[in-house]
C-alpha cells in the first residue's frame, strides 16, 4: 500500500489552509501531523479519504487519484477514527463494529460469515468481549473512541487515520488509546497518521513526524530531527524540548512554558 | 445478527401483522355509536355480497378511510425514522423541514382561490402537494450557503421558514370568512376527505418512495452515528442525505396532501420500536410502516367512538392525544434511548 500527497493545495472561500503539502507516507510506520489549532491539519486528514478534494495537487494511493476513486473504494483501504461525538441512538457496540464492513456489502445485504468473522476479530483485538452487548449510548468518551476504532480496524483497513486521538480523554485513557493503535499498528502492518496538537504524545508514539506551519510543512523527519528546540519556538510558540524518558526508552516533550510569558517577564510587566 | 434478536424480530413481525389485521377488521366494522358489524358480516361486506347497509358502510365508507389509513400511516411512520436519522435526533419528525405548515399553506390557497387549469375539487391536494415540495426545496437551497449543507443549518431554515409559512396560514385563516372552518379542519386531518381516486393517486407513491427509503436504511444507521462516521465508511453523506430528504418529502406530501395534517406518528413509532428492537433502520423502517397503519387506525376507531355526539374526532387531534402521552411517557421511562442522558 502506498499513500502519496502531491503539493495539494486547499481554500475554505478565500481563506488558503494548505499551501501546496507534500507527505511521503511510509508503509507501517506511525506518522504524526503535528501543528498549532488552524493550521490546516485536520482538512489535511480530511483530503486523505476524500471527505474533501484538494483544489490543486492530488493525493495517489496505491498509484491512482483519489479523485477517480469511488469512496466506498477509498473505505475499503483507508479507516477514519474521527473525533468522538455523543451518539443518541442506542446501538449495541457490536452493530456499530459490524459497520465497518459496510463498505465491503452490497447496499441491502447483510453480514456474510466472513464479516462475522472479521468483526469478532476486531472486537477480540481491541479488548472489547465484555462490552459486545452494551449500548454505545451509556459509554463514556474514551470506551466511545475504542469502538469506533474497533470499527475501523473492522474495516481491515491498510491505513489508519486518527483526528486528534487525545482530545477530550482522561490521561490514562489517552496512553491507552495510543497504545493500542501502535500495537495494532505492529500486528497487522498497518499505517497510522495522527493528526495532533500534543506534543509529548506524538513525540512518544510516532516513528516520523510532519510539522505543519502556515498552512506548509515546516519540518518532517525523526522525532529528534523535527521536534527541535527552534522548530517547537516556532511553530507552536513555547519553550520546550525533547527528552528520553529512562524509564520507558521513549521520547517525551517536556514543556517550559510560553513563550509569551517569557517575554512578559523580560519585558518587566 | 445476534440469535436473540433474529427471534425478537421474528415475534413482534407476526405480532404487527396480527394487530394489523385485527385494526383494519376493527374499523371496518364500525357503523355508529356503541353498533359495529361482525366479522362475517364485514366479508359479505366487502365481497359484493352483504345486505344493502353494510355495503355502503362497510366497502364504500369505511374501506377508502382505512385503506388511505394504511398508507398514511405507513408513509409517516417511515418518513419519521428516515427524518430521526438524517438529523441523528430522536426528537425530529417528517415536519422537520417545515412540511406540515407548507402544504398548510397550499390546501388553504386551494380553499380560498380558484386556480385556472386545475379542477376546483382538487385543486386543495395539488396546491397542498405543490407547496409542501417547494418549502422542502426553500429550505435545502437556504441551508445550501456554500456549497455544503449542514444538518444544523438545515433545521434552522426548517424552523424559519414554517415560521413564515404558519404566518401566511394565518393570515388566510383570518381572511377566509365563510371557508373558516375548511381550512381549520384540514389543519387537524381527516382520513375521510380520501377517496379511491385519490388512493389510486397516493398508494403507490407512498408505497414505491417507502421502498426507496428502506433501500437507505443501512447508509442511515451509518449516519445515525455522525456524517464523519457515515463518510469515512464510504457513504456519499451529501447524496443520501438529499435523496432521503426528497423521497420523504414526496411521502408527506402524497400523504397530507389529501387527509390534512397528522401528527405524532412519526415521531412516536420509530420511538417504540427503537427501544422495543434496537435503532437498527433495516427492522425499525419497515416493521414502522406497520406499526404506523396500526396506530392510525387505532386513533381512528377512537376518533369515531370518543364523542359521535359531536361527529367524527379530526383524525390528527386523536394522534397527538394518544401520542403526546405515550411520547411523554417513554422520555420519562426511557431517557437515556432518546438522548436524554
Amino acid at each position: 500500500m502506498t499513500l502519496e500527497v502531491k503539493g495539494i493545495q486547499y481554500t475554505y472561500g478565500k481563506y488558503l489552509v494548505l499551501d501546496g503539502i507534500d507527505l511521503p507516507i511510509v508503509e507501517g510506520e506511525v506518522i504524526g501531523i503535528l501543528g498549532p489549532n488552524g493550521c490546516g491539519k485536520t482538512t489535511l486528514l480530511k483530503n486523505l479519504n476524500k471527505n474533501l478534494s484538494p483544489q490543486g495537487g492530488c493525493i495517489l494511493l496505491d498509484g491512482v487519484d483519489l479523485e477517480e476513486m469511488a469512496k466506498k473504494d477509498i473505505a475499503k483501504k483507508v479507516a477514519v477514527v474521527p473525533q468522538t461525538n455523543e451518539i443518541h441512538f442506542a446501538f449495541t457496540v457490536r452493530d456499530i463494529v459490524a459497520m465497518g464492513r459496510m463498505p465491503f456489502q452490497s447496499m441491502m445485504g447483510g453480514q456474510s460469515s466472513e464479516d462475522e468473522r472479521i468483526v469478532d476479530e476486531a472486537i477480540h483485538r481491541t479488548g472489547l468481549e465484555r462490552y459486545a452487548d452494551r449500548h454505545i449510548s451509556t459509554m463514556s468518551g474514551g470506551e466511545r473512541q475504542r469502538v469506533i476504532i474497533a470499527r475501523a480496524i473492522a474495516q481491515t483497513p491498510e491505513t489508519l487515520l486518527m483526528d486528534e486521538p487525545t482530545l477530550h480523554l482522561d490521561i490514562s485513557m489517552q496512553f491507552d488509546a495510543l497504545d493500542l493503535v501502535s500495537r495494532l499498528s505492529k500486528e497487522m502492518g498497518m499505517t497510522v497518521v495522527i493528526v495532533s496538537h500534543d506534543l509529548p504524545m506524538v513525540a512518544r508514539y510516532c516513528d516520523r513526524i510532519v510539522m505543519l506551519h502556515d498552512h506548509k510543512v515546516h519540518a518532517i523527519g525523526r522525532p529528534e530531527e523535527v521536534l527541535t528546540v527552534e522548530n517547537m519556538r516556532a511553530v507552536f510558540n513555547v519553550d520546550a524540548e525533547l527528552l528520553l524518558d529512562e524509564k520507558t526508552g521513549k521520547h517525551t516533550v517536556m514543556l517550559h512554558g510560553s513563550l509569551n510569558r517569557y517575554r512578559c517577564v523580560k519585558d518587566g510587566t | 445478527m445476534h440469535p436473540s434478536m433474529r427471534s425478537k424480530i421474528l415475534i413482534a413481525t407476526v405480532i404487527l401483522i396480527a394487530l394489523a389485521f385485527y385494526c383494519v377488521f376493527n374499523d371496518l366494522s364500525w357503523i355508529s355509536a356503541g353498533r359495529s358489524y361482525s366479522f362475517s358480516e364485514v366479508w359479505d361486506a366487502l365481497m359484493g355480497h352483504g345486505t344493502w347497509a353494510s355495503e355502503i358502510i362497510v366497502r364504500d365508507t369505511n374501506a377508502p378511510r382505512v385503506v388511505a389509513g394504511i398508507f398514511v400511516g405507513a408513509g409517516l411512520a417511515v418518513t419519521g425514522a428516515a427524518m430521526q436519522a438524517v438529523f441523528r435526533n430522536p426528537l425530529a419528525s417528517p415536519y422537520i423541514l417545515g412540511l406540515s405548515s407548507g402544504a398548510s399553506l397550499g390546501a388553504a390557497a386551494g380553499m380560498l382561490f380558484t386556480i385556472p387549469f386545475i379542477p376546483a375539487l382538487i385543486v386543495s391536494p395539488v396546491l397542498a402537494f405543490v407547496t409542501c415540495f417547494l418549502t422542502m426545496v426553500l429550505v435545502y437551497s437556504m441551508a445550501r450557503v456554500g456549497g455544503s449543507v449542514r444538518t444544523e443549518t438545515l433545521i434552522l431554515a426548517g424552523v424559519a421558514v414554517s415560521a413564515l409559512m404558519s404566518a401566511l396560514v394565518s393570515f388566510l385563516t383570518f381572511i377566509a370568512g365563510d371557508k373558516l372552518e375548511g381550512i381549520v379542519f384540514w389543519t387537524m386531518g381527516s382520513l375521510g376527505n380520501a377517496g379511491w381516486d385519490e388512493i389510486a393517486f397516493m398508494a403507490p407513491v407512498i408505497l414505491v418512495s417507502s421502498f426507496l427509503l428502506i433501500t437507505q436504511a443501512k447508509p442511515l444507521n451509518a449516519m445515525m452515528i455522525g456524517d464523519a462516521h457515515a463518510m469515512d465508511l464510504g457513504v456519499d453523506v451529501r447524496r443520501t442525505r438529499l435523496f432521503v430528504i426528497i423521497m420523504s418529502t414526496v411521502v408527506v406530501a402524497a400523504a397530507v396532501s389529501f387527509v390534512g395534517v397528522i401528527g405524532f406518528i412519526g415521531l412516536v413509532i420509530p420511538h417504540i420500536l427503537r427501544i422495543l428492537l434496537g435503532p437498527d433502520n433495516r427492522h425499525i423502517m419497515p416493521l414502522g410502516m406497520i406499526a404506523g397503519a396500526c396506530f392510525i387506525l387505532i386513533c381512528d376507531y377512537i376518533s369515531h367512538v370518543i364523542a359521535p355526539q359531536y361527529g367524527t374526532l379530526p383524525i390528527g387531534v386523536a394522534t397527538s392525544l394518544i401520542g403526546a402521552p405515550v411520547f411523554i411517557y417513554l422520555l420519562i421511562r426511557r431517557k437515556r434511548e432518546v438522548g436524554w442522558n
